[in-house]
This record gives C-alpha cells, sequence and structure tokens, in this order.
C-alpha cells in the first residue's frame, strides 16, 4: 500500500517536471509570436522608448502650462503611492505636482522627493497602434500579393495533384520490368541538389523568353515531384485490390478504376497534399525570386515581405506586421487541417 | 530510404512476356509518364547541360548570349584557384606598406597583421559544422521528450511544435531577427535584465562571431519535420523490446543505446541526408537577412551564394555551371561516404530478419 503511494508521488513528480520542461521549451519556441504582435501593434516612438514594457504601452503625460509632463507614481513617507507630474526632474531628486482636480502639491509648493526620477514606475496602460496593419496593406499592396500567391499555389496544385495521382496510381497498381528502378530514381531526386539544375533551366527558360512570366513556375509542376508523388503511391498501396480488380471483371479500363474506384477512398491524401502544396507555394521564395523579379506586380507574399523589408527594414513595427500578414493563412490552414497534414509528413519520412 | 539500400537489379527478359504482361507495362509507363518526361526535361537534361557547360564559355552581356567558344578544363582551373571559394581565414603579416611622398612610390617597413576573408566553401562547411548537430539533435531531444510516459497534453504539444514550421521563411527570418535585433529585440533586452553590460551584448547578425549561431536560431522553425518524423520513428519501436529490457534489468542508458538509437538510426539516417545535402546549398538565409553581402566580414559568403551571384549578377553562365557540377560532386561523394557508414549503424529490420 505504501510501496504504490510512494509510486504516484514520484509520477506525479516526474509528470510535472516532464511537462513543465516542455512547456517552457515550447515558451521560448514560440516567444517571436508575441514579440511580433506586440511590435506590430507598437509606433517608433513606443520601441525605442527607454524603461517602457514590451507590450505596446504608453504612460499618460500631465499637461502643465503647455509643458508635457512625464507621470509616475511617487512613494509617500507613510507609504502610500501616488501619481504625480515630474516638474523639475534632476539627477538626485525630483519635484513633484499633483494631476487632480484639487491638487494638494501644485507649482508652487511641489513635493520633493529624494531619489533618481528614472528608477520610479510610470503607470504605463495598454495602447495599441492599427495603423501599421494599414500601411503594410497599401505599401506592399496586399491583396495583389495576396492574389498572386493564391493563383501560384492553385493552379501548381492542380498540376500537382494530376500529375501525382497518375504516377502514384502507375507504381503501384502496375507490375513491370524496370518499375522498381525506376521508383528507385524518382526516390534518388529527393536528395538531388536543386543547384545542379538550375543553370541550364534557368537559361532555357530566359531563351524562350519566359523569364518574367509564371510559366517557369507552374509548368514543371505538372509533371509530378518526388514527395507527394511517393505520398500519394504509399497511400494507394493500402487500399485492397479487391474493388479494383471487381471493376476490372466488369470491364472497367484503368483510368475508369483510378477516377470511381481509388480516388474516392483518398479523400485523406488528397487534402494532405492539397494543405502541403499550398503551405509550399506560400514558403517558396526562390523560384518566383528569380523568375519574377522584374516584375513587382507577379511577385507572391514571400519575395514582396522581403522587398518590403530592403525598403522598411529600420522599422521593426512595420516587418512584423507584414510578417503577420504573410503567415497568418497558412497557419490558420495548418490548425483547420493539422492532423491530415501531420500524417503525410510522418508517411514520406519513415516509410522511405 | 530503405529501399534506396536494398534495391537489386533483377533481368527481366521482354520476350518471355505475356500479352497481359505487355498490357500492364503499357499502362504502368503511360501513367509514370509525367514523371518520366518531367524527370527528363528537369532533371537529367539540364544535369547533363551542367556537365557540358562546364567546358564551354558561355556568358551573357546585356541581355544576350555571346558566342559560345570550346574552353576545354579552362573553368576548372579557374574554379580550383579561385581563392574566394578555397582560401582558409588566416592571419598574415605584411611587413611593407606603399606610400606615396612627393610623387614618389616608396616601400616604407610598417608591419600589419590582415586576416583574409574566409573562402566561400570554408563558409559553407564551418556553418554546416555548426548546424548539423543542431538540426539532428534538437529535433531528435524534442521527439524524445514528445514521446516521454510523463508528458501530459501530448498531441497539443506535438501540435504546437511543429505548427511554426508552416511559417513561410522569409516571415521566420523577421521574427527571429526582430528578437534577435542587437538595439530592439527581447534577447538582448533580456540580457541587459540579466546585468550583461551594453558593450557585452552580442551584435547577432552584424557580428561574426554570433551570426552563425544567428542564422541556426533563424533556423530552428524548420526542425518541424524531422522532430514529427523521429517522433514516428519512437512510437514504432514495439514495446515488447522496452519490456524485455526492463525484465532484464537495463538502466535508461542502456535502453536508449541498445534499443531505442537503433530502432530510430533509419529516420536519423534520413534526415542526416537531407540535412547535408540542404546545408551545402545554404544561402537564401544570408540573401535576406543580409542581402547576399558576405556581411559581416566575409562569415556569410557562401558557396551557393558566390554561386547566385557569379551566374544572376555577373551573368557567368559557364563559371556558374562549373561551380554547381563541383558542388554536386562534393555532395555525391559526402552522401556516398555517409551511405557506407549507413551499414555500420542504421538498423534495418528487414535486413537482418
Amino acid at each position: 500500500m505504501k510501496r504504490t503511494t510512494i509510486g504516484k508521488v514520484k509520477y506525479r513528480l516526474n509528470v510535472a517536471l516532464v511537462t513543465g520542461i516542455t512547456a517552457a521549451c515550447l515558451a521560448i519556441y514560440l516567444v517571436p509570436f508575441l514579440f511580433m504582435i506586440f511590435t506590430s501593434l507598437k509606433t517608433q516612438g513606443q520601441i525605442s522608448e527607454l524603461g517602457a514594457p514590451i507590450w505596446p504601452a504608453k504612460a499618460p503625460v500631465f499637461l502643465y502650462q503647455d509643458q508635457e509632463l512625464e507621470v509616475y507614481n511617487v512613494p509617500f513617507p507613510d507609504g502610500t503611492v501616488r501619481t504625480m507630474a515630474a516638474l523639475n526632474k534632476a539627477r538626485t531628486y525630483t519635484d513633484f505636482i499633483d494631476i487632480s482636480d484639487d491638487p494638494e502639491y501644485t507649482a508652487d509648493n511641489p513635493y520633493h522627493w529624494t531619489g533618481y526620477y528614472a528608477s520610479l514606475k510610470r503607470p504605463w496602460k495598454f495602447s495599441p497602434t492599427w495603423e501599421n496593419f494599414k500601411i503594410v496593406w497599401e505599401k506592399i499592396d496586399y491583396l495583389r500579393v495576396m492574389g498572386n500567391t493564391m493563383f501560384y499555389a492553385i493552379v501548381t496544385n492542380i498540376g500537382v495533384l494530376l500529375s501525382c495521382t497518375l504516377v502514384a496510381f502507375g507504381f503501384s497498381r502496375f507490375r513491370f520490368p524496370g518499375r522498381d528502378f525506376l521508383f528507385m530514381l524518382l526516390i534518388s531526386t529527393m536528395f538531388l541538389p536543386g543547384t545542379v539544375t538550375l543553370i541550364p533551366t534557368y537559361a532555357f527558360f530566359k531563351w524562350i523568353g519566359w523569364v518574367g512570366k509564371w510559366w517557369p513556375l507552374i509548368v514543371p509542376a505538372f509533371f509530378a515531384n518526388p514527395y507527394d508523388a511517393f505520398l500519394i503511391r504509399q497511400y494507394f498501396l493500402t487500399l485492397p485490390r479487391e474493388l479494383d480488380e471487381a471493376a476490372m471483371m466488369d470491364g472497367a479500363g484503368p483510368l475508369r478504376i483510378l477516377w470511381s474506384v481509388i480516388l474516392p477512398q483518398s479523400w485523406a491524401v488528397i487534402v494532405a497534399v492539397t494543405v502541403f502544396h499550398i503551405v509550399w507555394a506560400w514558403n517558396d521564395y526562390f523560384g518566383p525570386l528569380i523568375y519574377l523579379s522584374t516584375r513587382p506586380e507577379l511577385q507572391p507574399i514571400s519575395v514582396a515581405l522581403s522587398r518590403f523589408n530592403g525598403i522598411y527594414g529600420q522599422k521593426p513595427y512595420l516587418i512584423q506586421a507584414g510578417s503577420l500578414m504573410a503567415l497568418v493563412l497558412p497557419v490558420i490552414l495548418f490548425f483547420a487541417a493539422q492532423r491530415f497534414f501531420m500524417q503525410g509528413v510522418v508517411v514520406t519520412g519513415v516509410e522511405k | 530510404m530503405e529501399q534506396l539500400i536494398s534495391f537489386r537489379f533483377r533481368r527481366v527478359s521482354l520476350r518471355k512476356l505475356s500479352a497481359k504482361d505487355r498490357r500492364e507495362m503499357k499502362h504502368g509507363l503511360t501513367f509514370i509518364s509525367p514523371w518520366i518526361i518531367g524527370f527528363m526535361a528537369f532533371t537529367f537534361l539540364p544535369m547533363v547541360a551542367t556537365f557540358i557547360f562546364t567546358f564551354l564559355d558561355m556568358s551573357i552581356t546585356e541581355g544576350i548570349y555571346n558566342p559560345v567558344r570550346f574552353m576545354g578544363l579552362g573553368n576548372y582551373k579557374a574554379l580550383f584557384q579561385d581563392q574566394t571559394v578555397w582560401r582558409v581565414p588566416s592571419l598574415r603579416v605584411v611587413w611593407t606598406q606603399e606610400i606615396v611622398e612627393d610623387g614618389i612610390k616608396k616601400q616604407i617597413f610598417s608591419p600589419q597583421v590582415k586576416m583574409d576573408p574566409p573562402g566561400a566553401m570554408w563558409v559553407t562547411v564551418v556553418f554546416g559544422i555548426y548546424a548539423l548537430p543542431v538540426g539532428i539533435f534538437v529535433p531528435l531531444a524534442l521527439a524524445l521528450l514528445l514521446n516521454s510516459r510523463y508528458l501530459k497534453a501530448k498531441s497539443l504539444f506535438r501540435t504546437l511544435f511543429y505548427m511554426p514550421y508552416v511559417v513561410p521563411f522569409v516571415a521566420a527570418v523577421f521574427l527571429w531577427g526582430g528578437i534577435l535585433n542587437p538595439e530592439t529585440g527581447w534577447a538582448n533586452r533580456f540580457l541587459m535584465q540579466l546585468g550583461v553590460p551594453k558593450a557585452a551584448l552580442p551584435q547577432w547578425a552584424n557580428d561574426v562571431f554570433w551570426v552563425y549561431p544567428t542564422y541556426i536560431i533563424m533556423g530552428i522553425w524548420g526542425i518541424g519535420n524531422a522532430m514529427l518524423i523521429m517522433l514516428a520513428g519512437l512510437q514504432n519501436v514495439p514495446t515488447e523490446l522496452y519490456d524485455a529490457a526492463k525484465v532484464d534489468g537495463a538502466g535508461p542508458m542502456a535502453i536508449f543505446f541498445k534499443i531505442t538509437w537503433p530502432m530510430i538510426s533509419p529516420v536519423v539516417f534520413y534526415n542526416l541526408i537531407l540535412s547535408v545535402v540542404g546545408l551545402f546549398q545554404y544561402f537564401l538565409v544570408p540573401l535576406v537577412v543580409n542581402q547576399g553581402t558576405g556581411r559581416p566580414g566575409g562569415a556569410t559568403f557562401f558557396y551557393n551564394l558566390k554561386l547566385y551571384k557569379e551566374f544572376f549578377t555577373y551573368q557567368k553562365i559557364s563559371y556558374g555551371a562549373t561551380m554547381a557540377w563541383i558542388l554536386f560532386v562534393v555532395i555525391l561523394i559526402v552522401t556516398i561516404i555517409l551511405f557506407g557508414t549507413a551499414r555500420k549503424w542504421v538498423y534495418y529490420a528487414a535486413e537482418s530478419a
């Protein structure tokens, strides 16, 4: 009996320890999101103000004879704290006056406090600015940039779904000599450094006049990629063959089987590939950078955001607001489809 | 990965195929043809072209291709002699200085210590040595934590640790870059709270010493995939193995090294290969953060950044292709060496079964 109680206490201690450590790691890991939200709600003054809290805050000022006086929480000898305005600030003392309508301490009779004023607390108030998002919206041409990104994501996703489904079907449902070799070749291209194909590909697209157009980014998507083809193929392998065989007996051709038998059972993998692909398109930087660098009006969000940073890099509140507007959609999409998404990652990573 | 390692050629005679087999072959090849065409057009032919370009002299001036000349091994010779690629950073003493006095050039004795900026390959390899362990062991540690039987709310933690992976990398770089901003970021603010004097605060991306840790922190959200894959690997370890080990009185260290590590070594190996290939080509973060200038002090002038500049800025097609080909060969050699070591430490259940 006693032994189990000790065991329980030990178990609970371990739970508290492990869960606590994990939560602490997570907090550090996610702290940039908080930084982003706070900074995007600040003005330049709120960022550079010394002693200001990390959240967007403003300390009230007291208007006295056309002067803006800073307001502090001033301790009194009797232990009370009063919010007062600093009239004369010096290194070793400060004269404070009351900010109430019925002042006890006035300019003629200030409260003489000994100490350095910067050590006093100020009554900060939460004061967010929404202006930054408006500026980013206009300067980055948000609607157009989002439209471009969406267009890029959707068109290439159609290409990926079409081509990878066909390829996966070919690899999973037919036996033919050389199939295993071709499949190995497909997998090994996942590890191929993209740099080695970059230059002739770009030179070719330039030669046929496609640089500055969408085509170099869209056309390759219609010719399958190893990641999605692999993922879909693995999924198809788990589907029972009895149904295809029955359909074949009824005289259905392979395309018919793919369309009417396999695909209706495959929506989970189709959702996974779609979400992967949209996240990928939102992230894609290098392709749009090299092919659309001269056409800002066609660029998707990642390139536009980087260009925006080149212009407003010295204004962290604008950069953070812009980053927030760039990441919000993929993050929402992830939370909406996270189960499919994470399963897909596991399949591509573990089963190879 | 296992399929790559265990692949064996089998001889098949096409003549022996029955009509049904032939039909199946026709269908199969038709269905995979999008990939075959794509592979030829966007992988195989460009690779061959890259190789051919390395023997030519191709360049563009003002948007027009110059006449192509055969160069032989000239590009390779130029590349191997290119000090901005291969130089090891070293201190060098310059004993004399040239000055102009009354219109006459003079050599005067004035020793000075100078440091040559590191070559692009050196930068790439050194950064890789920093980043590779982070890319393998941080996700592994997180996966172990997430797999612990003492952890509550597992799936919530897993989702939240994975979530930043979907943040576009440009945005992630700006978020962490904001945290690490020497003046306005929270990192230095926190260090100041701890009492670090202002002069000793790290300058992060502007400092030769701190710039690599800065890049690693900026890329930390990229570990989500590796973490998830390793976690799945941990969850696939049969519990009977652990139970048996405990019955035999094995301690936690023994259990980790004798059971957990061998069982997840395939996924570690997969991530290792992907990381090595990725790190040799690393350059987008310096391109975004330090505008591809190589600042500070040439420490961020990565190999691929130089390639990018030679090709896109200076339009030297052949030189860029030669750099790309040499990089490919280097990556290939390193990968082959890693595959060679895999026999020793990567455990595939099917092999021994």
